[in-house]
Formats: C-alpha cells, structure tokens, sequence
C-alpha cells in the first residue's frame, strides 16, 4: 500500500451522560487515503465531525469502529506509550494559537519543549539550537524567540505554533482551521507557508477549514463532510468547477464574491431560515435532504451510498447522475 | 444633516504608556447609507465602534465629536445608556456577549422592547415575537422560551439581531457580525443584514477585516490602519480598484473561489 496514512470506516461516537437515546455518530464509516508529501483538504460545517475525524487520526479519541493506519500499521489501539513514539511524526495545530501555549514560557521554551519531552538525547544547547533554527524556518525573526505569547501577533504566534509542530521533523500534520482567528491577509501567508513546507520537506496532511475557498486554495485533493459523513471527494477543480452534491455546491455559494455586484446578487437571494438544530437526524435518508433544494422523496427514504461518479471522484447523492456538469451557483 | 457625523475623535487607552488607538477620524454617515470600516487587528477599527457606543474599557479615553441625529453622544455620562434603544442598534461578533446566558431569550427581548419604547408588556411580547420571524428563526414561539445556550452559534447571532431591531434602530452598529461563523451560517446571515438594512431602511456602520462582507453589505468603505483612515471611497469603486497599495493589498488577500482555481492552475 503506497498511502502514508489511511483510514477504513473510522466511526467516532460520545456518550451523552444522562441522554435518553444514544446520540449518532460524530464520524460515521469514514475512509481516505492520504500520500506521502500530500495535504488533504477537509471541508464542512461546525459540528459536522471534522474535528473529531483530526483527532482519531492523533488518537486523541477512541474509535467506536473502524482502524487507521500508518505506513501499513495500525495505530488506532496503540497503548499510550507506544503512540507518544508516533509523537515525533504525527504532529497537529489548532485555531487559537493564543491557547496553544503557555503564557509563562518564552517563545523559544516553547518551541524546544517537545524535544525536551520526545527526544531525550537532546542536549539543551542542542534544543535550543533546533528551537531557534525552526522559528527562522516559519519566518520569525530571531528577536521575537524570548517574547512570552501575549507579546505576539494573532499571526506570529500561529508561525510560532507551526515551528513548534515542525520542530520534530514530523511526516504529517493535522490542522484544525489554523487560519480562521486570523486576519485575511495574515491567513494567505500561513497557506503559502504550509504550501512550502510541503514543497521543501514533502509535509503531508489533513488540512479542516469550513471555507472551502480557503481549503482549495492549499490541497488539491478535497473530501466534504457533513453530518459526520464523506459526501463528496474530488480534486479542487472538479469539486469548484463542477460540483456534484448540493452541499458542495451551498459551501461554493457562500464564499464571498468580492467583485461590484456581489451586493446586488446577494440581495436577490431571499434569506433563508436557520436550520433547525436537530432536524433529520434520526431520520432514515439523507442527512442533507431536509435542506437540500433538490431533493426527492427517495431522498427522505433512503440514505445515498458514497460511490463513485467518475475517475477519481465520489458522491453520495441520490440524484448526481442528473447533472453530470454539476450544480449551477445560486443567485446567477 | 448627516445621521451620524464623528469629527475628530480620538481614543486613547492609559497604561505603562499612553496608546492612541483612534487618531483624529472623520466619517459621516447618511441617513440608509451603509459604511464599512475595514482594517487589520489592531488597526483601531473596533475602538472607533466602541467609543461611538460608550463601551470603551474604563482606561479608554476617547475625544473629539460624535454626533448621532444632532445630538453629541460623548462626553454625555454614560452616552450607552443615552443611545441604546433610541435610535441604534448593536450587533458583535460574539453574540453570547449580546445575551444574558441564565435568561430565556424571549425576558431579554422584551425588556429590550419596553427599554427602547412606551409598549405595553403584551405588545412588546408580540413585537419580540415579530422579530424573531424577521430574523427567521424557526419555531420562533418555542424560541423565545429558551436560553441562549439551547441554539447553535448562527442561531444566537439572529436573536443578537433580533435584539437589535426591537428598538427599531435608524442605525446599526455591527462589530464583525460574521466572523465567529460557519461560512455558510456567514452567508444566511449576510443575505439576512442586507436584506434588513434594506427593508427597514436601517443605516449601518460596519466594522470587518473581510472584504467579503463588504462587498455584500456597504455603500461605502474606509480603510484604517493605525488609527487613521487612509482612504475613503465608494464600495462599488473600490472592488473595482482601491487607489492605495495596503487597500490593493487587502483585497488581493481575500481566498476566493477564482483565486483557487487560478492556483490549481485549472
């Protein structure tokens, strides 16, 4: 098997303490594979499971089913000990870099403290040296090393936590929407910075956002979850060009347009209601369908199957076939 | 005569040393117009809103003038206190700083109904329930009995809304309305706003790092950085082509959908 990572129907399920009927699945039968030097875009709403699916592949929840595998090993039933080897390559980063740290360490203590942890044939000159040459590497200049996190921007702090992850030289990194607390300009040069690192040092990845406009700008492999399910998988062209899901087509939608008539389309677009928050989700069929405006009543009978639509394309949705050149943009 | 008119006003915070986060803006607003003011963190964008509203931390200092209908809102006790329910609205990015998170949502919007106006209980009662559908909230009835943490983020943010608009606001301050949210949560509530701003003929003064909701929401735009406005123009305008290197910047930042494919090469 040439995938680096690869998942087999990891189903992730919380218990609810005191919960009368037991909740659906966080993440349900779910399975990718992702190549070495390949970032992987995730793409779905709060609550949608994208998170947890971050945080099975780190083991940082159990699996209810399923098994993830790492370079043909299977990692999600490693004892504790034998997974904090796995530390040195599977590595992550979060969305708030402020609460990533710990406000009473510098910088540069930081950065060098997963060697100190992980590698403990590291001398400390020897910490220091790596922690100062990978805060270089994120494009941090050598004075801001012995500044505490609060004396950081929201973006230098995100670079900082990057080194921090980058520090052990690890193979793949999962980030949880690590640009949405960021200023938008501030959010491009964390990209570029990721697209770097997998250019140079051949990074893989699981990169979650829930803009899809951001995720296709970084991976060119794009996979979109709702509800705890894979709806679509596609390359970025396919999935922007020619999107075969209605919820894919409703994320391509609410990417803002920044062109002179954005204001006049957006106001021929009647609001919409908030979806009710439990809505569907006992019910047998799509879970997309009580908000999908296309669907049928098989659609609220019967639940699609993720398959095939295509080289290298997958699509759960009943009625795909109909429009083989993809849903058109709402609005005009 | 302009609805809002801030002449020179300046905010500074006492500290170790003295910041000055707002330095010497002027900015007009007309009567149904919408302005976005658009900056970087720290540009001093948020204590610009937040002086005009009286919600400055307490070492915050602001000067100058802030005139709202012909009356001067600073300087005037706890101008808040003055301007909430009498003709503006709030919305922030974080709606649970909006709402009282132990009471039920419906006991917040009517005492905000029966603060702003001479309504009866039983009116204001309806009036609450009249915005929730506005905002279209499902179940709007059964909402009102709820608290806060019962609905999702997206939720929260329309009944931040709906709050705002039982005072039946002439303007609307909205401090980054969209950011906290999903982007598709961002794009109902977009469509919602514009609508809204529309129908009720609300003026708005927008606070955004996202040129996105601008391009959606405003007539008008004004850059900020370091506490000054470093251009003005009109919205319309400046999609097609901001005069100054950081506005070209900032726009040239935004993650589009033509922009990724033009990176996929495709």
């Amino acid at each position: 098997m040439s995938a680096l990572l690869s998942l087999r129907g990891v189903t992730v399920r919380y218990r609810e303490s005191g919960a009368r009927r037991q909740a659906p699945p966080a993440v349900e039968g779910v399975s990718l594979d992702i190549r070495a030097g390949e970032i992987l875009g995730l793409v779905g709403e709060s609550g949608c499971g994208k998170s947890s699916l971050g945080r099975a592949i780190l083991g940082l929840v159990p699996l209810a089913a399923g098994a993830v595998n790492w370079q043909g090993r299977r990692i999600d039933r490693l004892p504790a000990r034998e997974f904090r080897k796995l530390r040195r390559e599977l590595q992550c980063v979060f969305q708030d870099p402020y609460s990533s740290f710990d406000p009473r360490m510098t910088i540069a203590e930081a950065v060098a403290e997963p060697l100190r942890a992980l590698r403990p044939d590291c001398s400390p000159t020897d910490r220091a040296a790596r922690a100062a040459a990978q805060l270089a590497d994120v494009g941090l200049a050598p004075e801001l090393a012995g500044r505490y996190p609060h004396q950081l921007s929201g973006g230098q702090l995100q670079r900082a936590v990057l080194a921090r992850a980058l520090v052990m030289g690890p193979r793949f990194l999962v980030c949880d929407e690590p640009v949405s607390a960021l200023d938008v300009p501030v959010q491009g040069e964390i990209i570029e910075l990721l697209a770097h690192i997998r250019r140079e040092q051949g990074l893989a990845g699981l990169f979650i956002s829930h803009n899809l406009a951001v995720v296709a700008g970084l991976c060119e492999r794009v996979l979109v979850m709702y509800r705890g399910r894979i709806v679509e998988s596609a390359s970025r062209q396919d999935l922007m060009r020619r999107p075969l899901h209605p919820y894919t087509r409703e994320l391509l939608d609410a990417v803002p347009a920044i062109d002179a008539g954005a204001r006049a389309r957006l106001l021929r677009r009647a609001p919409r209601p908030a979806p009710a928050a439990d809505e569907s989700l006992a019910a047998p069929g799509c879970p997309f369908a009580p908000r999908c405006p296309h669907a049928l009543p098989r659609c609220h009978a019967e639940r699609p199957a993720l398959q095939p639509a295509g080289a290298s394309r997958l699509v759960a949705c009943h009625r795909a076939a109909e429009w083989p050149e993809g849903l058109p943009a709402a609005g005009g | 005569m302009a609805l809002l008119e801030i002449r020179g006003l300046s905010v500074e915070f006492a500290g170790r040393e003295l910041v000055l986060a707002v330095d010497g803006i002027d900015l007009s607003i007309a009567e149904r117009e919408s302005v976005a003011i658009v900056g970087e963190s720290g540009s001093g964008k948020s204590q610009l809103l937040l002086a005009c509203t009286g919600l400055l931390a307490p070492n915050g200092h602001a000067r100058g003038s802030v005139r709202f209908d012909g009356r001067e809102l600073l300087g005037a006790g706890d101008p808040a206190a003055g301007v909430r329910g009498r003709g503006i609205g709030f919305v922030f990015q974080d709606s649970s700083g909006s709402l009282t998170p132990h009471r039920r949502i419906g006991s917040q919007l009517v005492e905000a109904a029966i603060a702003a106006k001479p309504v009866t209980r039983r009116e204001a009662e309806a009036l609450s329930l009249r915005m929730l559908e506005r905002v279209q909230l499902p179940d709007a009835r059964h909402n009102l009995t709820r608290f806060p943490h019962e609905l999702s983020g997206g939720m929260r943010q329309r009944v931040a809304i709906a709050l705002a608009l039982v005072a039946e606001p002439r303007l609307l301050f909205a401090d980054e309305p969209t950011t906290a949210l999903d982007a598709t949560v961002q794009s109902d509530i977009l469509v919602l706003l514009a609508g809204l701003c529309r129908d009720l003929g609300m003026a708005l003064l927008l606070v955004t790092h996202d040129l996105g909701v601008v391009a959606s929401l405003a007539d008008r735009i004004a850059v900020m950085r370091s506490g000054r406005i470093i251009e003005t123009a009109g919205a319309a305008e400046f999609l097609q082509g901001p005069r100054d290197a950081y506005s070209v910047s900032l726009l040239a930042a935004v993650p589009t959908i033509d922009r990724a494919l033009a990176v996929s090469g495709a």
